[in-house]
């Protein structure tokens, strides 16, 4: 209620010295915008990331085996087509919907003169389900085609222009590794060439990969896979999938009680939660960096503060022979450091806000800056306690002036 | 002289400044009694302890021996916030550099000292233009300092310091930065407020304006060597405790108080 009182003081001594006032948010109003729009990006894409995660379901199980220690990456123990026959049993799996087999690798597919690098999986019909792709031209692998190992393919968009030229190229032919495929057809653009995109990458049946084009090991008898993708029955139900899973996997492979797992079976859900980890580390990172800028801006505040209290020396001294309190001395300065900076975090939100609004306008910019409320608020919050903490020093500096020489100070 | 209806009462009062070793004495055990209504000048040489008698008197500082009292009350023991509002309700002070805030208006300048005393922002503006129609300045509310003259800075001056209804008036070389003409503008505002009846005690070395005073104490080496009241003064001192009846003419205003005659004041 009293304070209330020194916020005319305090806009009178704002507008005084408008070029001084102005200087001084500045530091505020940098480190206000910076923190903002570091959160914003760090925020933005994050909301990217989970949104991609989330078109691509939720029900999704994906189980790789274990790298060993011998330094070039291959698996201790791989995965086989055995394991996808094996998981692929209802009665042992009853949240397990679908299991697909896939095995990936580089290839160079080649049409006419014209050649590209491609990541080529074999694979069922079932992926493009499991993984919720979408066709811009024809259609996915037939349950015939699998069954043939006929050479078909479908092929990202990338892979299309860079071969064709064009994307409308259902019925056309390539080659890889020599054998002739034809197109089936054309995924759908990711629009991003980040998480999740296969514009860059081709699908064949499994058995016209393993058969003709890799050469693909077997072990104990079965084709190697480099991943299993499973689908669970809702979103219930991922937990008691992995589960079965997980049992019947250590049993094939002879595990023991005691053993560890040497293969990972990992869900949309930790996929989640290990993103948002990387993005909020990021954010946090990205965050403490601007807020250096505004503990800089603060120590600007106490700064020009302190100055502010020299010049007004003779002011503070006339204000206490007038019958000012040393509260009212002290309030007045703190009051007008917190308005001053309380000012500049407004202005720091504006100008995030411009930033985003800008970037937004700009269609390739790969991030959204999302400023949330309690960004604000934070951001409000952080500024005003600038104000307080970088004033106080300033403030009680004021207060310990004697009236007599303050008076008499040119 | 001690009696108990004085304004201001002084006994013994010392005051010594501590430099590290060295013991400074400016005020060496001075008494003095100031009647309410009374016209005083303080003068005295640089060094002769004036300014820390004012300082004393105007309860900016505390002493290191004696007596204060004013209107009765001891002024030791009180605290400095207790200090601040004696000072706030009691003296109107008025300074060599007037001491305005830069860059506000008139009636923010008097409004101050009503800010300190808890008055509320809608009843302090009239009052503070009240006071501004008692030196004259009613139509000049709105200037800044920039805009207004020397004199009538001072002027704005005085309005603060009678705002909050000061028993005592307290001017330190209130002319000490004015020219001739502006200096006689501001001390025939004086002799006006003297007229209507109020206390006013001016710190000063320069004899002209000294002897515009009704009574006039001179201080060398800390102490009062001399005291003198002029004959009207010391008239009206014995008819009345000083009140006056307030003057019924109004303020003349300011061109009307340009003086027709050029006057030469010897400065030192």
């Amino acid at each position: 209620m009293k304070l209330v009182r020194y916020f005319p003081v305090a806009a009178e001594s704002i507008v005084a010295n408008k070029m001084r006032a102005g200087l001084t948010m500045l530091g505020v109003i940098i480190g206000v915008a910076a923190v903002l729009t570091a959160l914003g990006v760090g925020r933005g894409a994050s909301a990217d990331i989970l949104g991609e995660v989330a078109s691509q379901g939720t029900t999704r199980l994906t189980i790789s085996p274990q790298t060993g220690n011998d330094g070039n990456g291959s698996p201790v123990q791989p995965l086989t087509m055995g394991d996808v026959i094996a998981l692929s049993n209802p009665a042992f799996h009853p949240d397990v919907r679908q299991v697909v087999p896939q095995y990936g690798a580089s290839a160079q597919l080649v049409a006419g003169d014209e050649n590209t690098q491609a990541r080529v999986t074999g694979t069922t019909t079932a992926y493009a389900e499991v993984h919720r792709l979408e066709l811009a031209e024809g259609r996915f692998l037939t349950e015939d085609e699998i069954t043939q190992m006929r050479n078909v393919i479908v092929i990202g968009t990338t892979v299309a222009e860079d071969l064709f030229g064009r994307t409308q190229v259902v019925g056309e032919s390539l080659r890889i590794e020599g054998e002739p495929f034809t197109v089936v057809g054309v995924l759908e653009e990711s629009g991003n060439a980040g998480f999740g995109s296969n514009d860059e990458n081709g699908f064949i049946p499994i058995g016209a990969a393993q058969g003709r084009i890799f050469n693909v090991s077997r072990f104990r008898g079965e084709y190697v896979v480099t991943s299993i993708s499973a689908d669970a029955a809702s979103e219930e139900r991922v937990e008691a999938a992995e589960r079965q899973i997980e049992q019947t996997l250590r049993l094939r492979r002879g595990l023991g009680a005691d053993d560890d797992n040497d293969f990972n079976i990992s869900t949309q859900a930790s996929l989640l939660d290990t993103l948002n980890s990387i993005t909020s580390t990021l954010t946090l990172m990205l965050s403490s960096i601007a807020a250096i800028s505004l503990v800089v801006g603060g120590i600007g505040i106490m700064n020009i503060m302190l100055v502010s209290v020299t010049e007004r020396t003779r002011e503070i001294g006339l204000r206490k022979a007038l019958g000012a309190h040393t509260n009212d001395v002290l309030l007045q300065f703190l009051v007008e450091s917190l308005v001053l900076t309380s000012l500049g975090g407004l202005f720091g939100i504006a100008i995030s806000y411009g930033v985003a609004l800008l970037v937004s306008r700009i269609p390739s910019f790969p991030v959204n800056i999302l400023i949330e409320i309690d960004a604000l608020i934070m951001a409000l919050g952080v500024s005003a306690g600038c104000g307080v903490i970088f004033g106080l020093y300033p403030a009680m500096r004021a207060t310990s002036l004697n009236p007599i020489e303050a008076l008499r100070y040119e | 002289m001690a009696d108990a209806s004085a304004l201001i009462e002084i006994q013994d009062l010392t005051k010594v400044y501590q430099m590290g070793d060295t013991s400074l004495p400016a005020l060496a055990g001075v008494s003095l009694s100031i009647d309410e209504g009374e016209y005083v000048a303080i003068v005295g040489a640089s060094g002769s302890g004036k300014s820390t008698l004012m300082n004393m008197i105007g309860l900016l500082d505390r002493p290191t021996d004696g007596v204060y009292q004013i209107r009765g009350q001891r002024a030791d023991g009180l605290t400095g916030r207790e200090l601040a509002d004696l000072r706030n309700r009691e003296i109107g002070f008025v300074f060599q550099q007037f001491n305005l805030l830069a860059r506000a208006p008139a009636w923010r300048q008097v409004e101050l000292p009503l800010f300190y005393a808890g008055v509320a922002r809608s009843a302090s503006r009239q009052r503070a233009l009240e006071a501004l129609a008692q030196v004259g300045l009613d139509d000049r509310a709105d200037h800044k300092p920039e805009e207004l003259s020397g004199g009538q800075q001072q002027r704005v001056a005085i309005a603060r310091a009678l705002v909050n209804r000061p028993s005592l008036l307290l001017a330190d070389e209130p002319t000490g930065a004015l020219d001739t003409r502006t200096s006689e503008e501001v001390m025939a505002l004086f002799e006006k407020l003297h007229e209507e009846g109020l206390t006013l005690v001016i710190i000063t070395h320069d004899q002209e304006v000294a002897d515009r005073a009704r009574r006039v104490m001179t201080m060398r080496d800390g102490a009062i060597i001399s005291d003198s009241r002029s004959a009207a003064a010391a008239a009206s001192h014995r008819g009345s405790n000083g009140m006056k009846e307030p003057a019924l003419a109004p303020l003349p205003r300011p061109a009307a108080l340009e003086p027709t005659e050029v006057k030469v004041y010897e400065v030192g």
